[in-house]
């Protein structure tokens, strides 16, 4: 890449933060390209991923649900990883790269606190002091996932500014990693920020497309026809994709929360699909799509998995749908909790809310033939944490 | 008024600048600026509320939500300011999503037709700014960069070249808010930075006594926010304070 096309993903991403940062960023670009070929350092994150993590995650054949829907349906295990999501696979790698950067402090921002758990999971075994900003409101809904951070030894702290929500969960990140650059290294939890982040949060969750990328292989001894992953900031849909981007008879797709309805109200939309329906904007640093007012102003987004309840999505993803290689699709609160009891039923395997999402998109793309004779679907994470909003919501 | 006259004038005067910044549409927006130039207000910052201003600290923060809730918006904002009536340069401080949406060249003809003269965009970098500094050239507004402790090197050069009207100076890291101490690293900035533009030096400073020492550190302008915010988050005798304590400031800086 040209030293002008540094950070940009087409005219997507960029570096749009205030000047107290830019050291800081272009601090951990350098990190970066100087840690990520290194061996020593590739040795310890793949001891960590293994050996810690649980990796690789099995690629599961779904019998019961390839029967159902007539399509050979793989599942990519990342429920399996620790901690219960893929999020720790990006977790461990930002952590190592701190250490070796010699910050002596982590800090996150979470939504529901998943990825305040895997970043505490990642702090508590490297030893490195980690805090963790969480709306207040998300506090409240989320007790045991506080309860978890703390027992690992993380501060989490209350914000109540703005919605009291993730995306003021980050405001607030960036707000001390402003205060603290010195010695702080932010851990952004998805493909989003300013770059280098997407960039970094892409490659350490590429894992789950190379591993499935090599298990198709033996298991099929070719490529699937179709991927399919559920999309909030994008880091698992990205993470799996990625390794397939050139392998272009593989369709692509990222499937976000439809939420309670396509609309919006005058500060709030009832869905979080800013790649289907978002528009162009700067968000947290980076040129990307973002669900706005018509003056600018961020809405707040809305799904029934805290985990997609984002404004706005990865630059690289609005990149390529833009270009075709991608295919955005959203699918519905109510079609997400089908699909979650569906496949808990018929796989014994309780998925979570955000997986859901992308399970829901076989039932509703698998009759149209779009998909294929071999999708994978990645199953981001399991649901054990969504149990009381599924009891909440009634109706099995 | 253009910012590089005003600059000028107090120069003639031997004066540094105050410069105010308040969130428009926090309280009676036209009565708060009528006060602080009354109390000697040199340039007026307006803030633009934006929903997610991660550059800004609690202060500045709990009056932008208070200007969203009572329905401040880019429309009204321009209206508002068109109907201000005031001989002071007048700048708008807002983020770029709100630029961006609006149309970068139908923003700064507006901030033209409305009589702002300079545009602040704390989280829009020099490398990014050329589209908006070729409409700005075009139109007669500056375009004003935050230069920060950790600012040096080539970044700087950049940004010297680009910036005009004033280089903001970022006192120390962090974001807005009034704190009691900022001398240490104000000198060295200020020292570092070596321009023919003017400097003003803002992030965290509340009184007299301190904006005194800037401007003998070499300075030729204070930036005071949080302080002015706090006055008008009070709701206490709010024209009257404010006009004080710029009075108070301001009479520093002679
Ligand atoms: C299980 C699970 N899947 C998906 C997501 C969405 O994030 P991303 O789009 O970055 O993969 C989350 C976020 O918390 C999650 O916990």
């Amino acid at each position: 890449m040209n030293k002008k096309q540094r950070g940009k993903f087409g005219r997507f991403g960029g570096q749009f933060v205030p000047e107290v940062l830019m050291p800081a960023v272009k601090e951990l670009e350098q990190g970066y390209e100087r840690f990520r070929d290194d061996p020593e350092f590739k040795q310890e994150l793949d001891y960590y991923l293994k050996d810690f993590a649980g990796r690789p995650t099995p690629l599961y054949h779904a019998r019961r649900l390839s029967e159902k829907y007539g399509v050979k349906v793989y599942l990519k295990r990342e429920d399996l990883v620790h901690g219960g999501a893929h999020k720790l696979n990006n977790t461990l790698g930002q952590a190592l790269l701190a250490k070796y950067m010699g910050k002596r402090r982590l800090i996150a921002e979470t939504g529901a606190g998943q990825h305040g758990t895997a970043t505490a999971m990642a702090g508590a075994n490297l030893g490195i002091a980690t805090e963790v900003y969480m709306g207040a409101k998300d506090m409240q809904r989320q007790r045991m996932n506080v309860y978890r951070m703390e027992l690992m030894g993380t501060k989490v702290i209350p914000v109540t500014s703005g919605s009291q929500t993730l995306k003021d969960a980050i405001n607030e990140a960036l707000r001390d990693w402003v205060s603290n650059v010195e010695d702080t290294h932010y851990l952004i939890g998805s493909v989003v920020g300013p770059h280098p982040y997407p960039t970094i949060v892409r490659d350490f969750q590429s894992v789950i497309g190379s591993e499935v990328k090599q298990q198709i292989m033996e298991k099929e001894g070719r490529l699937p026809d179709s991927i399919v992953a559920c999309t909030g900031g994008g880091s698992n849909a990205i993470g799996t994709f990625y390794p397939f981007i050139s392998d272009t008879e593989v369709k692509l797709f990222a499937v976000e929360a439809g939420g309670s309805g396509m609309e919006s109200t005058k500060k709030a939309a009832l869905h979080s699909a800013s790649l289907c329906v978002g528009e162009e904007g700067v968000l947290h640093g980076a040129r990307t799509k973002i669900l706005q007012d018509p003056y600018g102003q961020i809405l707040e987004s809305h799904s029934i998995a805290a985990g997609l309840d984002y404004s706005g999505v990865g630059p690289e993803l609005t990149y390529l749908a833009g270009t075709g290689r991608i295919k955005p699709a959203n699918t519905s609160d109510d079609e997400a909790l089908a699909a979650f009891h569906e496949l808990s039923r018929m796989e014994g395997i309780i998925p979570a809310l955000e997986s859901s999402h992308a399970l829901a998109y076989l039932a509703k793309a698998a009759g149209s033939g779009e998909l294929g004779d071999i999708v994978v679907i990645n199953l981001s994470g399991r649901g054990d944490k969504d149990l009381e909003t599924v009891l909440e919501m009634g109706a099995l | 008024m253009r910012i590089p006259d005003k600059f000028d004038e107090l120069k003639t005067k031997g004066e540094g600048a105050l410069i105010a910044y308040v969130c428009a549409g926090d309280g009676d927006t036209a009565g708060i600026v009528h006060a602080l130039i009354r109390g000697g207000a040199d340039i007026v910052e307006l803030g633009l509320p934006f929903s997610d201003p991660i550059a800004d600290g609690p202060t500045i923060q709990a009056s932008i939500e208070r200007a969203l809730d009572a329905g401040m918006n880019p429309d009204r904002y321009f209206e508002m300011v068109k109907g201000l009536g005031v001989d002071v340069p007048l700048v708008v401080m807002t983020y770029y999503n709100l630029i961006f949406k609006r149309g970068l060249e139908r923003f700064v003809k507006d901030c033209k037709d409305s009589g702002i003269t300079g545009v602040i965009v704390p989280d829009l970098p020099p490398e990014e700014s050329g589209e908006l500094g070729g409409y700005c050239e075009e139109n007669g507004v500056d375009l004003i960069f935050l230069v920060a402790p950790t600012t040096t090197g080539d970044r700087l050069e950049d940004i010297l070249k680009r910036g005009t009207g004033f280089l903001y100076l970022v006192s120390r890291l962090g974001v807005t808010g009034a704190r009691a101490d900022i001398a240490g690293s104000t000198k060295e900035v200020l020292d570092r930075v070596k321009t023919d533009k003017p400097k003003a030096v803002g992030f965290g400073i509340s009184s007299g006594e301190q904006a005194a020492e800037i401007i003998k550190s070499g300075a030729q302008g204070v930036i005071v926010g949080s302080a002015f915010v706090d006055i008008i988050a009070s709701g206490e005798d709010v024209v009257g304070r404010l006009e004080a304590l710029a009075r108070e400031i301001k009479s520093s800086l002679g």
